[in-house]
């Protein structure tokens, strides 16, 4: 009886949900993202790609549902698993798009909930969720990659502050950000011992940003420099020391994001795409049988990986997943990515290498292709996923 | 539903592990091997399965089954695929069962208890050349009065030798290649006409090559429409597609369990070979498949149990998927193992031949990622 009472409730809430989002979702926001220019990432610097896009975020995050998982005292929608499967579900059926995507919601968010203290997550959490405040991630750095628990930036006791010393490298966004988490070492003698995970504004005096240009010709990372920038003491998050825990917790949300890259939701679909490019035989198949079994084979682990992201969430959300498991979702997710836009490079032909014509949309198709090799390079490359999949899952020795 | 098991769907696994473990491990297969049985299983051991309700797994509790889904069948196969346990349980506790829910009263009553109790064995005889292709059906069943005269040959039906049930796709109108102009009979094997040649297989297992000479049925034994039988055709299909999926998730795993094993204690160059990364990034690579594998499967099955309209699609992507991690699962299980994977006393090769035959079954990687691609418009 309780399942089935239970079973009423959330179809009343999907109903409720549905008429709401009717209701509250401009139409111009109801229609797929053209572009990477379509994201609302929210911010004191961000420009509004419309007021259709500003005003579907206010009306999101007033109720939460920008975050529709994390609890309502900290702004969030305060929605069960069960009912946030719900709310995503009746978004992607009537095409409602993200109303607001962070580093804040997808990493930092998750790790203030668990090692916040309270003033802490009053502070941080609503603006995330409104949209206030953008968050950038100072992880890497120039000597500090893979291995990244080798990292020297430096956060030096000064009483009532640290004095933050260093460089980071890749650090997304850094120069359209409002605040950064940033890992800061602490004690020299200890390697994951020594860090300290540091909140500060990238407007205090010292911090300054540099754009790195990248094989797309995009720039969306930077070099970060830090010249004598104080922190408050209490804009450390978890214990001093500790900073390697809550970086670890924070990674594997960001596999989980990284990994999504893969779903099948993401852009044209691949065999749509090499129809319009290449037609249909007299059997109604792709004309070009090579090309067409290369897709097909993707398609079938496409598909499964989506199935595979369901599960996984599911499994997430009733806490029943291996604490690794973000590690294979991450590297299989980004490798499928890849491997899908290599299939669209070639189903693009030469027309898909054109890199500034008006038709090609100033090279769409070629920067898309070569902004998704960092995939399997950011948030711990597909190698180190590999590594900890062997170690943490397969308890293979270490050596 | 969530996709991963509930807690009912946990306790039937806690339950049948290890009984097949315990009942029928790979030494089993081997033993039935080497004494050249004829049968290629064991009927004591089916009779067990009767007893434990696992033939009637998807049977509906008024016809005297656990009335379970193919999730519940899905958990009894892999662990099938796991042990090696050679039994007819796809053929029929999935496929006979399956049609025989679109049949009429007095074949169900016929053809259930048995299924249901452990005695009857059913086949399914739909192919008809090397590679599957079940819509192409040349066998021809000619209108006789009230009734059909069957004529013609199926391969690849496992345990068609022994089965007391065969259900098998004729042609009842139009040409060989046609969609339309099926039709699902379920016959006794007894019936005079019918013979059927066993022929050994890689991994030792029988499937027979099936002659109809002129088989007289009546209207009775229809299941389904007359020239419309691609309907439960397709249904029967989709769960046996999803069925060997399940098997091969099973046979991956026991594959790769002992591949892990010994790789945690095989030393050269006085270190433990698990520990080269040569090999962990393969064995993490093929956790990986394995895992989406296992997905797309279960995601298969949850479909069939909801009737979803994507079940079709579902189970042609779990059954490429979990054939091509499986396949991967059990090349490096022999690589990993080196020469002593290549030895017959060894079992790891049982595993490597029993995949093979599983992923041909019912459609290999290629046929269903061509399946799917024209389910999908290109």
């Amino acid at each position: 009886m309780a399942d089935s009472a239970a079973a009423d409730d959330l179809e009343d809430f999907r109903r409720d949900a549905r008429a709401w989002l009717e209701n509250s979702c401009p139409p111009e926001m109801r229609t797929p993202m053209r572009s990477e220019k379509d994201i609302c990432w929210g911010g004191r610097k961000f420009t509004f790609a419309s007021d259709a896009q500003k005003q579907w975020l206010e009306v999101m995050a007033g109720r939460g549902w920008t975050v529709p998982d994390w609890p309502a005292e900290y702004g969030g929608g305060g929605l069960s698993p069960a009912e946030t499967k719900v709310l995503r579900q009746e978004m992607a059926a009537l095409g409602c798009r993200v109303p607001l995507q962070s580093f804040g919601i997808s990493m930092l968010g998750p790790a203030l909930l668990k090692y916040g203290t309270e003033e802490q997550k009053q502070e941080h959490l609503p603006k995330i969720v409104r949209g206030e405040i953008r968050w950038c991630q100072g992880y890497s750095e120039p000597n500090a990659g893979s291995d990244l628990a080798s990292l020297a930036t430096s956060a030096e006791d000064k009483g009532d502050h640290y004095l933050v010393n260093g460089q980071k490298v890749w650090t997304s966004y850094a120069d359209e950000a409002d605040w950064i988490f940033c890992l800061t070492r602490t004690d020299a003698s200890q390697k994951q011992g020594g860090i300290t995970f540091l909140l500060f504004d990238m407007e205090s005096q010292g911090v300054s940003t540099r754009p790195i240009r990248l094989i797309s010709g995009a720039s969306p990372f930077c070099e970060t420099f830090f010249d004598d920038v104080k922190v408050p003491k209490d804009q450390v998050l978890g214990e001093v020391n500790d900073g390697w825990s809550v970086a670890k917790y924070l990674l594997g949300h960001e596999r989980e994001m990284i990994s999504g890259m893969g779903g099948r939701s993401q852009g044209p679909s691949l065999s749509d795409f090499a129809l319009g490019k290449l037609g249909a035989d007299e059997q109604g198949r792709l004309d070009d049988p090579v090309l067409r079994a290369r897709i097909a084979m993707h398609e079938v682990r496409s598909h499964a990986f989506a199935a595979m992201s369901e599960r996984f969430m599911d499994q997430l959300k009733a806490g029943k997943i291996h604490p690794a498991q973000p590690s294979m979702m991450k590297y299989y997710g980004t490798e499928l990515n890849k491997d899908r836009h290599e299939l669209l490079m070639a189903a693009g032909g030469s027309d898909a290498l054109e890199w500034e014509s008006e038709g090609s949309g100033e090279g769409k198709a070629a920067r898309a292709w070569l902004r998704t090799k960092a995939n399997s390079i950011e948030g711990g490359t597909s190698e180190i996923q590999l590594n900890i999949i062997a170690k943490r899952i397969l308890e293979l020795p270490e050596g | 539903m969530p996709l991963f098991h509930d807690e009912d769907q946990e306790t039937l696994a806690d339950t049948v592990a290890p009984f097949m473990a315990d009942r029928a491990p790979v030494s089993h297969l081997r033993k039935l091997r080497d004494a050249d049985d004829p049968a290629g299983f064991s009927r004591d051991l089916w009779r067990e399965f009767g007893e434990m309700g696992f033939t009637g797994v998807l049977v509906d509790e008024t016809d005297g089954g656990l009335g379970m889904g193919h999730v519940e069948a899905g958990i009894v196969l892999e662990e099938i695929g796991r042990n090696l346990t050679p039994s007819p349980f796809i053929g029929t506790a999935v496929g006979a069962v399956e049609a025989l829910r679109l049949a009429d009263p007095a074949l169900k009553e016929a053809w259930l208890p048995g299924i249901v109790s452990g005695e009857t064995v059913a086949a399914l005889a739909l192919d008809e050349a090397a590679r599957h292709r079940p819509q192409r059906v040349a066998l021809k069943a000619e209108r006789q009065g009230n009734g059909f005269r069957l004529t013609g040959a199926k391969q690849f039906v496992p345990f068609g030798h022994e089965a007391d049930l065969l259900l098998v796709s004729a042609r009842t109108a139009g040409g060989p290649c046609d969609e339309d102009g099926v039709t699902l009979f379920a016959l006794p094997r007894s019936h005079p006409g019918i013979t059927a040649q066993a022929e050994r297989l890689a991994d030792s297992s029988l499937a027979a090559r099936i002659d109809l000479d002129g088989v007289d049925v009546d209207g009775s034994m229809v299941i389904g429409d007359i020239d419309d039988g691609r309907a439960v055709l397709n249904r029967v299909l989709s769960a046996v597609r999803t069925g060997a999926s399940a098997e091969m998730v099973g046979v991956a795993g026991g594959a790769s369990t002992m591949t892990l094993d010994y790789i945690k204690q095989r030393k050269q160059f006085g270190r433990i070979i698990g520990s080269y990364q040569a090999l962990q990034h393969r064995a993490a690579h093929l956790y990986a498949e394995m895992e989406v594998a296992r997905a797309a499967t279960l995601k298969a099955q949850q479909s069939l149990d909801a009737g979803s309209e994507s079940a079709t699609r579902d189970a042609s992507v779990a059954k490429a998927m979990a054939g091509m991690a499986s396949g991967l699962a059990v090349r490096e299980a022999v690589q990993m193992h080196g020469g002593i994977g290549m030895t017959d006393e060894y079992d790891v090769g049982f595993f490597m031949k029993r995949q093979r035959v599983l992923a041909e079954l019912y459609g290999d990687a290629d046929f269903h990622a061509d399946r799917l691609a024209r389910m999908e418009g290109y």
